[in-house]
């Protein structure tokens, strides 16, 4: 193992010129600098200092920060820092502008986005210069992918604005939409973000990072000049602050957020309980695995688009790489030839693969991280190759023998560190692949079609690239699972984040319900009713509850007509781990799931009336057979869409596909309401399972009779143990417990505004994908309100696996 | 010819070759997505401007194998070609550039087996060897004991190196032993005269077949290996020479012995030339941008070159009639 060695270049910035004599000779590269003077004049012409732009123009802020160069540490320019006030009027500017830019009409805003495309492409060599500027990446990636795939994003999405009418009529824009995006991919996250919101209607404040604020600022200057009206698109630079301020701004209909998992977390507390819409886009730890049929000079090359592409400050960088062990001596090796031939350099040199890292804080951490990984016994490889003595650069490394349990192993470091692991069989591979509390993407080499289309599905993680690496592009969703966030960004998948429900939008809040209290009751001499148990049903068991207390369920008069089990933290731990266990219900055919919907359906017929006095004894509801009636429909429904819901084809720009895949969230938690306790129920848990979910459901608290009725139900229609389980008791303690437990993937809640607002505050361990009713009352006998792909969608997550092909 | 797995004690020592072994070339895994973004990307990632690109452009001209391949060749076309192959470059241009003491001349002359003897007398004592096509170039459809004795001619006549084509239907039935056999023949039959493989790569078309031919044919001695013709419908592409050179790479990591590429057909502009010079670099290394491990098979070529080089010197974009036809 050589250690590295660092060698400073003899000359800054652009390397020591020789002449053609000596170059003849020694046949290096000479430097290969892209001309930074257009920049320079626009950064001279706004005088090297910006404010913010709102409603159309340029609004000086009260206090300045300085964004830098990474690559020299020199001042690049003054931006505004923005405060509350700031934030005030950028929202109230969207605010305005929202109207007329919703009614404008999808055409109408599909011209704009297309104008905005075409502006992009007429300045792409102004933006990919700022951009490597201001953030210290190769201006090959700005120029070869940041700007293109930028314009590529709103030509796509001027689409969706044209489509938007005939498409996605039964939606509408949220409204005002607040956007915080990070500093590694600055204009081309202000491409993603921008683009599907303002297509879809919305109005926009955008924060970009600190680090980063000059092409948003650039961009938001020339799309005022090719004509977007003042307000639709407004830019507040600054910090965290200035994002916070956003963030809880109550005149902001919905966050759109990528950067740290952190920081989401953060968010996701900010918002909950408020109404807000929610996309996070968070960090990962990314699987690279190398199968020993693999083309590995070609993973080889994949491994350097994948963690030093953009000097590895990517979320969803390849960071951990996973060779089985028969060809991990000869990959290893060919890797450490092939980072040897790796340049870094100013990332204004057109022959450099690595620029320089974002800020010296951050550059401290990853060199910290590495130190730490070698502290805990890692094997450290940095090439021979020359940094410049300035600016904030970091060697390519590798890190061998790192154990799982090693820091490195687990911790985003965003840099260009990889750390190394072997596995044994595919099996294996997942399992380490999947040992991560995130799940954003992940990279499978393989030659064997039957294998590497083996693996794409079990891995937990919203993009796979088959062969290939960090592809993306505007027609394929992008974004995680597990704590890399929710939410999708590209393709049709991604369009529905900047979009609400219009029969959800007209929902009003709740009735109150009057509480009954128990009423005195005379006894007599009749023979009795057999005296009835409902006990919990846990793993397809009934069982006891742990605590083993009950609580009485009264009828609007105020009679008991049954006790139920009154579950807690240990019933939903238990019902939790049986609902994990049933994961073949997952990779059950969708043929077979239908068949089970259709036959609890079946059996609920079978005991209809029985349903319908039950439901009248709880609720005095007297069309209660209704109920009965709609619940059994609905089952029929999920039953029709099990095998029907199907995910898509992408056609991205590449001779390959991209296969959209819907795939169950895994355990869902499931909080009923009180209205229609049968068919609310019903509503809930059908969509779930129809997709493959596994469910711990809290029946309605004040009627959970209707539920308890259904084990038998349920028990002789074959529904697999652990599939369904529920759990009575009182809901504020069951979702607290539901939404705190990290190995619930996804919560639904349909009850009181408080018990939404927990949901969404007390999830945030694992970043649970959240579905709540704010305490608005959804009418359950609206099929355009409650049934179908309006749940279906919050039924699944999008994985994209990607698959270029060709011999 | 030696049968050796054995290291060679110079790292230049000329390929001898190794034993059959299917082995070598059963577990050839390529991707062609992969493949093709990394050519694709790579003109990206290296950029060679100024000095530097005048240089490297001059290394090209020395590496080119100045080449007519034509039914209405004759002695005096050839001899043309010849005297351009001596001084390829205008010598005001050599003077500006600091090579006016430099005795700068192509990598070889290329040439069929009725004119090697015309090329031989027009270059002698210019150091610049003669390179003939051989084995019933292009088709390579003779009776092989004719290919033996052609190979056997043009050496007897001068030659210095000779262009073999391989028996496409070998590749495309898998039939490796007699591709090797073939080549191997081919090889002794050269003698002292160094052996180019063309693979035809155009005519076998998957990469993996490409990968496989290479290694069969460096396993049987040749010196370089050769993407085409240049009569086939496609010839010498970035694609189909990452994949050669890897297998070049592999070659050199089992045997010790450096082989050379040959892209020939196709690369008619400096900057095409530019990228191959940076992708030998990139994949095999600084000692593949020389003439003995790096020949260009073009015609058209050296004029463009030429007007690069003027245009460095001058400022100037130049025109083909400032400098004299090959």
């Amino acid at each position: 193992m050589s250690p590295a060695v660092i060698r400073p270049s003899t000359a800054i910035p652009w390397g020591r010129i020789l002449s053609v004599a000596e170059y003849f000779e020694t046949m290096d590269y000479g430097p290969a600098p892209e001309s930074d003077a257009e920049v320079r004049a626009w950064l001279a012409a706004h005088k090297s200092s910006f404010g913010h732009f709102i409603g159309g123009s340029f609004v000086p802020g009260a206090k300045q920060i300085e964004t830098n160069e990474p690559a020299t540490g020199k001042l690049l320019a003054g931006i505004a820092d923005g405060s509350k006030k700031d934030i005030d009027a950028a929202v109230s500017a969207a605010r305005n502008a929202h109207g007329p830019w919703e009614k404008l009409g999808g055409h109408g805003r599909a011209r704009h986005l297309y104008a905005l495309a075409r502006m992009l492409q007429r300045h792409a060599r102004l933006f990919a210069v700022l951009e490597s500027l201001d953030n210290g990446k190769p201006i090959r990636e700005t120029r070869d992918l940041d700007v293109p795939l930028a314009v590529r994003h709103f030509y796509h999405h001027a689409g969706w604005a044209q489509l938007q009418e005939s498409e996605l009529s039964a939606y509408k824009a949220i409204g005002v939409v607040g956007q915080i995006i990070p500093w590694n991919f600055p204009l081309l996250m202000l491409a993603w973000k921008v683009a599907p919101a303002l297509a879809a209607g919305n109005t926009v404040v955008l924060k970009p990072a600190e680090f980063t604020p000059l092409t948003a600022l650039l961009f938001a200057e020339l799309a005022h000049k090719v004509g977007l009206p003042p307000g639709v698109l407004n830019v507040v630079t600054g910090e965290g602050a200035t994002g916070a301020a956003l963030v809880e701004h109550a005149g902001v209909d919905k966050i759109a957020f990528t950067g740290s998992t952190e920081v989401g977390r953060l968010i996701r507390k900010a918002t909950a309980g408020t109404g807000k819409s929610l996309t996070l886009e968070l960090g990962g730890k990314s699987p690279f695995i190398v199968f020993d049929d693999a083309d590995l000079d070609g993973a080889v090359e994949g491994v350097v688009d994948a963690i030093w592409f953009n000097q590895g400050q990517v979320c969803c960088a390849g960071s951990r790489l996973l060779v089985q062990e028969g060809v991990a001596i000869e990959f290893i090796k060919r890797l450490k030839r092939r980072m040897g031939k790796l340049r870094a350099g100013h990332p204004l040199d057109k022959a450099i693969d690595m620029g320089a890292i974002i800020d010296p804080i951050q550059l401290k951490r990853i060199g910290m991280l590495v130190d730490k990984g070698v502290a805990e016994g890692a094997e450290k490889f940095q090439p021979e190759i020359t940094l410049p003595v300035t600016g904030c650069f970091f060697p390519p490394t590798l890190l061998t023998n790192v154990e799982t349990s090693s820091t490195v192993a687990t911790e985003e470091i965003f840099g260009p560190v990889l750390v190394s692991m072997t596995f044994r069989t595919p099996d294996e591979a997942v399992m380490l692949a999947n040992n991560s509390r995130y799940g954003l993407s992940a990279s499978v080499w393989s030659e064997t079609i039957g294998l590497a289309l083996d693996i794409a599905p079990k891995l937990q993680c919203g993009v796979v690239w088959v062969n290939a690496t960090n592809l993306f592009d505007a027609a394929v969703g992008f974004g995680g699972y597990r704590e890399s966030g929710f939410g999708r960004e590209g393709g049709c998948e991604g369009i529905y984040e900047y979009l609400k429900l219009k029969a959800w939008a007209a929902r009003k809040p709740k009735a109150i319900q009057r509480v009954a209290t128990e009423a005195e009751v005379k006894q007599n001499f009749n023979e009795p009713l057999v005296d009835r148990t409902a006990k919990l049903f846990v793993g397809g068991k009934q069982a006891r509850p742990d605590g083993n207390y009950s609580r009485a369920i009264l009828s609007p008069s105020g009679k008991i007509v049954g006790e139920v089990g009154e579950g807690n933290r240990k019933d939903i731990r238990n019902a939790v781990a049986a609902a994990r266990g049933a994961e073949g219900w997952s990779k059950a055919a969708a043929h077979n799931r239908a068949q089970i919907l259709y036959y609890v359906a079946e059996n609920l017929s079978a005991r209809s009336d029985e349903f319908a006095s039950r439901i009248k004894a709880m609720t005095g509801n007297s069309k209660a057979k209704y109920e009965v009636d709609a619940s059994i429909q609905r089952l029929f429904s999920y039953g029709a869409w099990a095998d029907k819901y199907d995910g898509a084809v992408h056609s991205p720009p590449l001779r390959g596909v991209a296969l959209a895949m819907n795939e169950p969230l895994g355990v869902v938690g499931v909080i009923c309401p009180d209205e229609a306790p049968l068919l609310g129920f019903i509503s809930l848990v059908a969509p779930l399972i129809a997709m493959g979910n596994r469910v711990v459901v809290v029946p309605s608290e004040r009627h959970p009779l209707a539920a308890t009725d259904l084990y038998q139900v349920l028990e002789t229609s074959d529904v697999p143990a652990g599939v369904i389980n529920i759990v009575t008791g009182g809901r504020d303690t069951l979702l607290k417990t539901l939404a705190e437990h990290d190995d619930v993937d996804a919560l639904w809640v349909f009850g009181s505004k408080e018990n939404s607002a927990n949901a969404e505050k007390l999830s945030t361990g694992n970043l649970k994908r959240t579905l709540v009713d704010y305490g608005l009352a959804t009418d359950w006998y609206d099929a355009a309100s409650s049934e179908g792909p309006v749940l279906l969608r919050n039924a699944v997550q999008v994985k994209n696996i990607w698959i270029p092909y060709g011999e | 010819m030696a049968q050796t797995n054995i290291v060679p004690m110079s790292a230049s020592a000329r390929n001898a070759g190794v034993a059959y072994d299917l082995d070598w070339i059963e577990d050839v895994r390529i991707n062609l997505s992969a493949s093709e973004r990394r050519v694709a990307s790579l003109p990206g990632r290296r950029s060679v401007k100024k000095d530097a690109q005048a240089a490297w452009l001059l290394k090209a001209v020395t590496c080119i194998d100045l080449t007519t391949l034509s039914g209405d060749d004759t002695a005096s076309r050839v001899r043309r070609l010849c005297a351009k192959a001596k001084q390829p470059v205008r010598e005001d241009i050599l003077e500006k550039l600091g090579f006016a003491e430099r005795n700068i001349h192509t990598g070889a002359i290329c040439v069929y087996h009725r004119f090697v003897k015309t090329a031989v007398e027009a270059l002698e004592g210019s150091g610049i060897p003669v390179a003939a096509v051989s084995t019933g170039f292009p088709a390579g459809l003779v009776p092989h004991n004719l290919k033996l004795k052609e190979i056997e001619a043009s050496v007897k006549d001068g030659a210095q190196e000779i262009d073999i084509v391989i028996t496409r239907e070998h590749v495309l039935t898998g039939n490796w032993r007699a591709l090797y056999d073939e080549m191997r023949d081919f090889r002794s039959a050269c003698g002292e005269a160094h052996v180019k493989a063309i693979l035809a790569t155009g005519d076998i078309k998957t990469m993996r077949n490409v990968a496989k031919a290479s290694m069969i044919c460096m396993m049987a001695g040749a010196d370089f290996i050769k993407t085409s013709t240049g009569k086939e419908a496609v010839n010498a592409t970035l694609l189909v020479t990452l994949i050669m050179l890897r297998m070049i790479r592999e070659y050199q990591e089992r045997t010790g012995f450096k082989v050379g590429y040959k892209p020939a057909g196709g690369v008619s502009a400096a900057k095409d030339v530019l990228n191959y010079q940076i992708l030998m670099k990139e994949e095999l290394g600084r000692k593949w941008l020389e003439p003995d491990l790096f020949r260009v098979g073009a015609s058209s070529l050296l004029a463009d070159i030429e007007r690069q080089l003027e245009h460095h010197v001058t400022g100037r974009y130049s025109a083909f009639n400032r400098h004299p036809v090959g």
